[in-house]
């Protein structure tokens, strides 16, 4: 803002110099820090100060605002909650029963129609809600160390209350987070075509490489009396089970949506994709959702209104600003550093 | 037979060195000298009054007396373990250390708080924090402190050994006569040392023997009381006399002392050397910090040592005051407690009620599974029910949400006002040339207090006066001579002394009167010219004055110094020498006075000092022409009740004419009188007064009475005016503190003609002014002259209501009331009820003057406005007699003056000159009020922000206090990513310039109206907090619904939003931008930001490498934006709008600054212009 550098130095007078100080005089040196007049700028609201800023507000942030509707305008998403529907009809009175009971087989077919055209990549979410990965107990259940190094295997510290077997023997990857582990499958058809997945790649290299070992094999997991979601395959080595990245990626909040998959295929308007899943992944206990997710993706993400609206709110608000400040400017003007403002100016008189 | 009675008279007249004359009292060097001033000034008579209360409340029983064997250490008071020599001012040692050093620290509250969270986090049960990070800001703080105490422990350590290894000559108790060296440390009580000139003295000794014949030594107590005159001390004639048996040992001697106390002015002891019992006095010791000065040795007994001395035990800190700020910021402490209690409640409750709907979901949800079964017996794990569950959750909470209460506050606060007392202290504007003094800061934490001051009382003598007495005028015999001429320093009226080929003229040239000079050199004996004789002989030899010869460059001239602790004594004295009484020398038994070229000798037979009862002090001196004379000098209230009124009721009648017009012009006044004495008289005052002084009980009021019973029935000889000048830019200095709203009360120890010509001539009294008089003896009188007081001034307040409502455009104020109001009546009314009445008419008048208050009086007199406001009080003064009342007083500021040091030891504040009040309170009081206050408020919001960020993340987490943003960034949040901007901002940022604060003394009025920090602001401050709060938790939130975001990169948007947002929010604030403000805003957000960066780079951490990842998002950027956005309109508009539409006045003048030279150039420059001719003191 104005910046008017110099200008605090202030009367300085001469009395610093001249005479030649005593020997042992306390004299403070002079100098512009210690007398608190370094160089600054006083910046001072004026109205063309205001005014400006809240034009330049606005203008920045309505197109913003726009860009982003239309970014999310553009992401066709299709959301179909299935849990509720895979329920065969008898067992509705007690979900938590038939998703227990290992003898029943949960495949469940879901036919859904694509509303717009979808560019690939396609990603394939699932998502839970009402699971709260951000709970403490959960969160805090894990054991980064073990995860790493295959030298660590024992290390369960902070993994309760699924530390170990029951014979004592340690469970790798210990923790409530990797026995939770979500279990449904998704198969895609499109018409007499098989819709191709691809599982690779979707979770963050960095976990990949540096927090989920190479030669680091589950043992002992999810043999437990409680079954909390998937198995591994134990030939395989940590880093390669990219659902177990994801999901130990923990969600901010207990509504969330994991990267499933990617389809690298175009889908044209009213296609119908048949999605064969196997509904394993127990949330009846508790009251959760799950639904499936395909969406194409923008610039901004995916499809949410929320941050288009708020630019163009924040803009539009700003805009009515500068203009109220500049009415209100032009009606009742006031001369800057008026001496007459001053309290004990205006008060006696009352002119 | 008259030759027989001359011999017998004669005898009488060897001057008497010791006791019996010598008079034992105490204080010849403090109480006594200022003794004869004192009878000018009645305050100086503190310290004589505080000196005779010990006297006669500490008579000496054996009991508890400490008896001390000259030269027989051994021997000494086997009773007792005395302490030796060796003092310590070091608080540790190698291993109490760390335990003493933890507790000295955990003794502040606040620490207390951290400890018990860090505590609690470490159940198992409640660890929200890992180990680490919950323990390392304590620890960290710890530490540091811990590290500056050891370093400033270790130059204690340091300096002691240096102290404790210095040599001092013991004497050989072998009985060879012979001084040994010997180190400070293995002194022992007993022990004879000899001390050499300029050398330091070891520890608290009684005088055995000196160099000088009479026994005198002089010593600087500088170190002691800081007071740099060199003060006399006596050996006892008996131990002079016997020095070589005592040093052989061959007789016994012993000294019955008090117990060590802490009185540096008094002393008591008796010494009992052949059978023979001599008191002693504090004349007669010497002390541990002085130096031997002018003598070429001095041989003492110790009889205090090591932590025991009178220095080491007088060594204590200075008390602590908190500030009105403080005290407010602690009332909104508590308010913020109950926020924090209220968020843990409401979080636990929630918790509670969460867990009760979800009960039966509880064993099977995986994201709590309520069984561990790997045990087998399938126990809960970590799940206690539900109340137990919601009392965990309270107290994890707690944890969390534990910055709501700004911890770091105290510690940024405590590194604020030390910036603030640098650049205090640092502050050319504040130094005095004159005394080569600097501004001090005693006290570190009232710094803000200085911007909100009300009412300042002021000392005058020293004060607002330089106390360098300047003698102006005398009436002699009723004459009055006035027409004092200028000295030119080589002129021929100068007087001269020739000693020898050398010729010595007095240090200081005082004006002089051309017809008084001739009347005194003229030849014939008249009537007159031996009545002003007389009068400057009383000058010359009244005092307790030490002159010393101080050479100069000419080898032929010396300098005469006159060495005294009273300025007006040192006045009369100067006096007396340029009208040709020079004294030259003083010895303890005589005093050589050069009259006219004529070397005189005049012994001293007698000295009563200056008590506060009696006014006055007196001698007895044996005159060359063997003649016995009284002289007297005092106030002239006490003097005139004690002259021959039969004989001279003419002279009197003038002479108080003249004393009259003195005080009215602003002159000090003091009464001579004399008397000869007879030689029964003399014999009898003679016997009363040995009798007296070695009374071993009740001895100072013997003494008294002896000299209230010989100073009778006086010649009246004259009358001095002595001219206390105005210190440069006192009305100047008053003029401004009135403007900004400060009234200035004056309370003095002088006369009420004195203290009025003083207030008019420092423009604290106008003409237009009313004034009020109460000067009542008795209750009954004062309460009606208070109540006419109120009645006039409720007229007159009435009348100018009126006016202001009828005639507006007059815009006169009312008419100016001043009270005067003198000791004797404070009497009847401080401390009864008739104080409310006092109350009442005080403070509707302008000026109040107290003339003639005592130093309790004092104290009083603020305490009577600070128990019924609010107000702020603060009192100047520079003598001891304004140690009460700047102890009373919210702020006490010390002159460091003329009159010693021990108001600037009371004090919170020293400066040099009274002027400085105005630069210190409109320019530093305003900008550290204003920093502080603005600082709390600061501090209290961003850690507000922070924690609700928090809260609303809880609620989203089931109510479970998991945080998003990582444990180390929570931890470091106050203290590294925000706390240096506030701390930067608080030591620099300056509404408005010098200049414009001294240029409008109305702006002080900001602080004193508390409108930088009150309730109002703190409950809009936390509006804004909460608001901002909400910004940047549920835009984040909001944006990123639904999406597969996970913790770790929403907690790292919200800790660089949060930390951005407030420092932005500061950045919006800081009136002045020089380069330190903006290296330290723009330095902690991207140190911020590296933090954030290098705690994602730790593979172990649960949020590695998420920062990297969101980073790369468009949405992560588009969020900070708008939460910047969103988070500052708010407050941008209100400040907006109330800085252009309802401008106050600092805003106005920051415009002025700004703007005012190209609207209205002409007439801000000719107002500046005059401002700083008139006040060249403190423009610059």
């Amino acid at each position: 803002m104005n910046s008017s550098s110099g200008s605090a130095a202030g009367p300085s007078s001469g009395s610093g110099d001249g005479s030649a100080p005593r020997r042992n005089s306390k004299r403070p040196k002079y100098s512009k820090f210690t007398q608190q007049e370094l160089p600054a700028c006083k910046p001072i609201l004026t109205p063309k100060w205001v005014i400006s800023v809240f034009t330049l507000v606005g203008v920045i942030f309505v197109p913003i605002g726009i860009a982003a509707l239309m970014a999310s305008n553009n992401v066709v998403e299709i959301v179909d909650r299935y849990d509720t529907e895979c329920i065969p009809a008898n067992m509705t009175g007690d979900k938590v029963a038939y998703i227990q009971n290992d003898d029943i087989i949960k495949t469940c077919t879901r036919n859904l129609t694509v509303p717009k055209d979808m560019d690939q990549p396609i990603y394939v979410y699932y998502q839970l809600d009402n699971f709260y990965q951000n709970h403490r107990r959960y969160v805090k259940s894990r054991n980064d160390a073990q995860l790493k190094d295959a030298d660590q295997a024992n290390k369960t510290s902070g993994c309760d209350p699924e530390k170990t077997t029951k014979d004592g023997s340690p469970i790798v990857p210990c923790g409530l987070i990797a026995w939770s582990l979500f279990n449904d499958t998704y198969n895609f058809t499109l018409g007499n075509k098989n819709l191709s997945v691809n599982k690779n790649g979707i979770s963050w290299k960095s976990d990949r490489d540096h927090k989920f070992g190479k030669d680091v094999f589950p043992k002992n997991f999810q043999n437990g009396i409680l079954r909390g979601g998937a198995s591994l395959d134990s030939n395989k080595p940590l880093n390669e089970q990219e659902d177990l990245i994801v999901w130990m990626r923990t969600a901010a909040l207990p509504t969330f949506r994991k990267l499933y998959g990617k389809i690298h295929q175009d889908l044209k308007a009213n296609d119908i994709i048949m999605v064969t899943l196997e509904n394993n992944y127990n949330t009846y206990s508790f009251n959760g959702k799950k639904k499936l997710v395909l969406s194409t993706s923008s610039w901004l993400g995916g499809k949410n209104d929320f941050l288009g609206i708020a630019y163009l709110t924040i803009g539009g608000l700003c805009f009515f600003l500068a203009t109220a400040f500049t009415v209100v400017y032009l009606v009742k003007p006031r001369k800057l550093g008026d001496p007459s403002y001053l309290s004990w100016n205006r008060n006696p008189s009352g002119h | 037979m008259a030759d027989g009675e001359r011999t017998a008279f004669g005898d009488l007249l060897r001057p008497i060195a010791d006791p019996p004359v010598r008079p034992d009292l105490i204080s010849l060097s403090a109480s006594a000298t200022a003794a004869a001033s004192a009878a000018v000034d009645p305050p100086h008579g503190s310290r004589a009054e505080a000196d005779r209360l010990g006297a006669s409340l500490k008579e000496l029983a054996d009991a508890d007396a400490r008896i001390v064997f000259v030269g027989d250490p051994g021997l000494t008071d086997p009773r007792l373990a005395l302490p030796g020599n060796a003092v310590r001012t070091a608080k540790y040692s190698f291993l109490t250390f760390i335990p003493r050093n933890l507790f000295e620290q955990f003794r502040r509250l606040a620490y207390v708080y951290f400890l018990a969270i860090a505590v609690l986090n470490q159940l198992p049960q409640l660890a929200v924090f890992g180990r680490g990070a919950s323990v390392l800001p304590l620890a960290f703080v710890l530490l540091v402190t811990a590290v500056k105490d050891a370093y400033e422990d270790w130059r204690r350590h340091r300096s002691d050994r240096v102290e404790n290894g210095r040599a001092a000559a013991v004497l050989d108790p072998a009985g060879s006569g012979q001084f040994r060296s010997r180190r400070w440390k293995d002194l022992r009580v007993g022990e004879v040392i000899k001390v050499l000139a300029d050398e330091s003295i070891p520890c608290d000794m009684v005088l055995l023997a000196t160099s000088d014949p009479t026994g005198v030594a002089y010593v600087q107590t500088i170190n002691l009381d800081g007071e740099s005159n060199l003060k006399t001390r006596y050996a006892k004639q008996e131990t002079m006399s016997r020095l070589p048996n005592i040093t052989a040992g061959s007789i016994t001697t012993l000294i019955r002392c008090e117990t060590p106390n802490r009185n540096i002015y008094g002393f008591h002891a008796n010494l009992e050397v052949d059978g023979k019992r001599v008191s002693l006095g504090a004349s007669n010791i010497i002390l541990r910090g002085c130096e031997l000065k002018n003598t070429a040795w001095a041989i003492g007994v110790a009889v205090y040592t090591g932590t025991e001395t009178k220095v080491m035990l007088n060594s204590s800190g200075a008390t602590s005051k908190r500030s009105r700020l403080e005290t407010h910021m602690n009332r909104e402490t508590l308010l913020l407690s109950a926020i924090l209690i209220t968020l843990c409640s409401a979080v636990s409750i929630c918790n509670g009620i969460w867990l009760a709907i979800h009960r039966d979901e509880l064993e099977l949800s995986q994201y709590f599974r309520k069984r561990d079964y790997s045990g087998g017996d399938e126990k809960y794990y970590n799940y206690y029910g539900i109340a137990m569950q919601v009392f965990f959750i309270f107290l994890m909470a707690v944890i969390v949400f534990q910055i709501m209460i700004p911890i770091s506050l105290y510690i940024s606060m405590e590194l604020v006002r030390l910036g603030q007392a640098y650049f205090m202290i640092r502050d050319k504007n504040l130094y005095d040339e004159s005394s080569n003094s600097r501004f001090q800061c005693r006290a570190l934490n009232i710094n803000e207090d200085l911007g909100q001051i009300r009412y300042v009382f002021s000392d005058k003598t020293g004060t607002l006066t330089e106390n360098k007495m300047v003698f102006q005028c005398a009436s002699i015999r009723g004459i009055d001579y006035s027409e004092g001429k200028d000295p030119s320093p080589n002129g021929s009226d100068v007087y001269y002394v020739v000693v020898g080929d050398q010729f010595w003229r007095p240090k200081m040239l005082v004006k002089t009167d051309p017809k008084l000079v001739r009347l005194l050199r003229s030849e014939g004996e008249t009537q007159e010219g031996k009545h002003a004789r007389d009068f400057f002989l009383a000058l010359a030899a009244c005092n307790t004055i030490v002159p010393l010869i101080v050479g100069t460059p000419d080898p032929k001239q010396k300098l005469i110094d006159y060495q005294g602790e009273s300025p007006d004594e040192q006045a009369l004295v100067y006096a007396a020498a340029a009208y040709g009484y020079v004294l030259i020398e003083r010895t303890s038994g005589h005093i050589v006075i050069d009259v006219l070229g004529d070397r005189q000798r005049f012994n001293v037979l007698g000295l009563h000092e200056f008590d506060s009862d009696r006014k006055r002090m007196s001698v007895i001196i044996g005159c060359p022409d063997r003649t016995v004379r009284l002289f007297v000098k005092g106030a002239d209230s006490s003097m005139f009740g004690v002259l021959e009124k039969s004989v001279d009721l003419d002279i009197i009648r003038a002479t108080e004419t003249n004393l009259h017009a003195y005080s009215s012009v602003g002159l000090r006044t003091l009464v001579v009188g004399m008397r000869e004495l007879s030689r029964n008289d003399f014999e009898e005052w003679h016997s009363d007064y040995e009798n007296a002084s070695t009374a071993l009980y009740g001895r100072g009021n013997l003494l008294r009475a002896v000299a209230s019973r010989v100073e009778n029935n006086l010649q009246i000889l004259g009358a001095s005016g002595i001219e206390d000048k105005l210190q440069q830019g006192v009305p100047e200095a008053i003029e401004s503190l009135r403007q900004a709203g400060i009234r200035v009360w004056v309370l003095t120890g002088d006369k009420q003609e004195t203290a009025i010509s003083i207030g008019y001539s420092c423009k604290l009294l106008t003409s237009e002014m009313t004034h009020i008089v109460i000067n009542s003896n008795s209750e009954a009188s004062c309460r009606k002259s208070l109540e006419d007081a109120i009645a006039i001034s409720s007229k007159f307040v009435a009348i100018s209501s009126r006016a202001q409502n009828t005639i507006i455009a007059t815009g006169s104020a009312r008419v100016p009331l001043a009270l005067i109001i003198d000791g004797t009546s404070l009497v009847h009314i401080l401390e009864t009820e008739l104080e409310e009445k006092l109350f009442k008419i005080a403070t509707v008048c302008d000026v109040v003057l107290c003339c003639r208050v005592a130093p309790l009086q004092k104290a009083g007199v603020v305490a009577l406005i600070k128990k019924r406001t609010e107000d702020m009080t603060l009192a100047i003064g520079d003598g001891a007699n304004d140690v009460s009342m700047i102890q009373m007083a919210d702020v006490g500021i010390g002159i460091s003056g003329q009159e010693g040091r021990q108001a600037v030891m009371a004090s919170d504040f020293s400066m040099g000159q009274f002027r400085f009040l105005v630069p210190l309170l409109l320019v530093h009081g305003h900008w550290n009020y204003q920093r502080i206050a603005y600082m709390i408020l600061y501090n209290f919001y961003r850690n507000a922000v922070f924690v609700f960020i928090m809260f609303w993340y809880v609620l989203y987490t089931a109510y479970t206090l998991t945080t998003a943003i990582t444990e180390w960034s929570s931890v470091l949040y106050s203290v590294l990513y925000t706390a240096l901007p506030t701390v930067v901002v608080g030591i620099l940022d300056k509404d408005l310039s010098r200049r414009t604060l001294l240029k409008y003394p109305k702006l002080y009025g900001t602080g004193q109206r508390e409108e930088r920090y009150n309730l109002k602001l703190f409950i809009l401050t936390m509006m804004d907090a909460i608001w901002q709060s909400l910004v940047v938790f549920f835009i984040p939130y909001l944006a990123y619904r639904d999406t597969t975001v996970d913790g770790s990169s929403l907690g790292d948007l919200w800790t660089l939003a949060v930390v951005t947002l407030v420092n932005i929010h500061l950045a919006m604030d800081v009136f002045r931008w020089n380069w330190i403000t903006h290296l330290s805003i723009w330095g902690s957000i991207a140190v911020a930001v590296m933090c954030v960066i290098l705690i994602d780079s730790i593979w172990s951490l649960p949020g590695y490498w998420a920062i990297y990842h969101i980073m790369k998002t468009g949405l992560f950027w588009l969020c900070l934006l708008g939460i910047f956005a969103a988070g500052m309109i708010p407050r941008f508009t209100m400040k907006a709008l109330t800085e252009y539409f309802m401008p106050n006045d600092i805003q106005i003048s920051r415009e002025l600054e700004k703007f005012g030279n190209f609207n209205d150039f002409t007439g801000t420059e000719i107002s500046m212009s005059t401002f700083s001719e008139t006040q060249p003191g403190f423009i610059r």
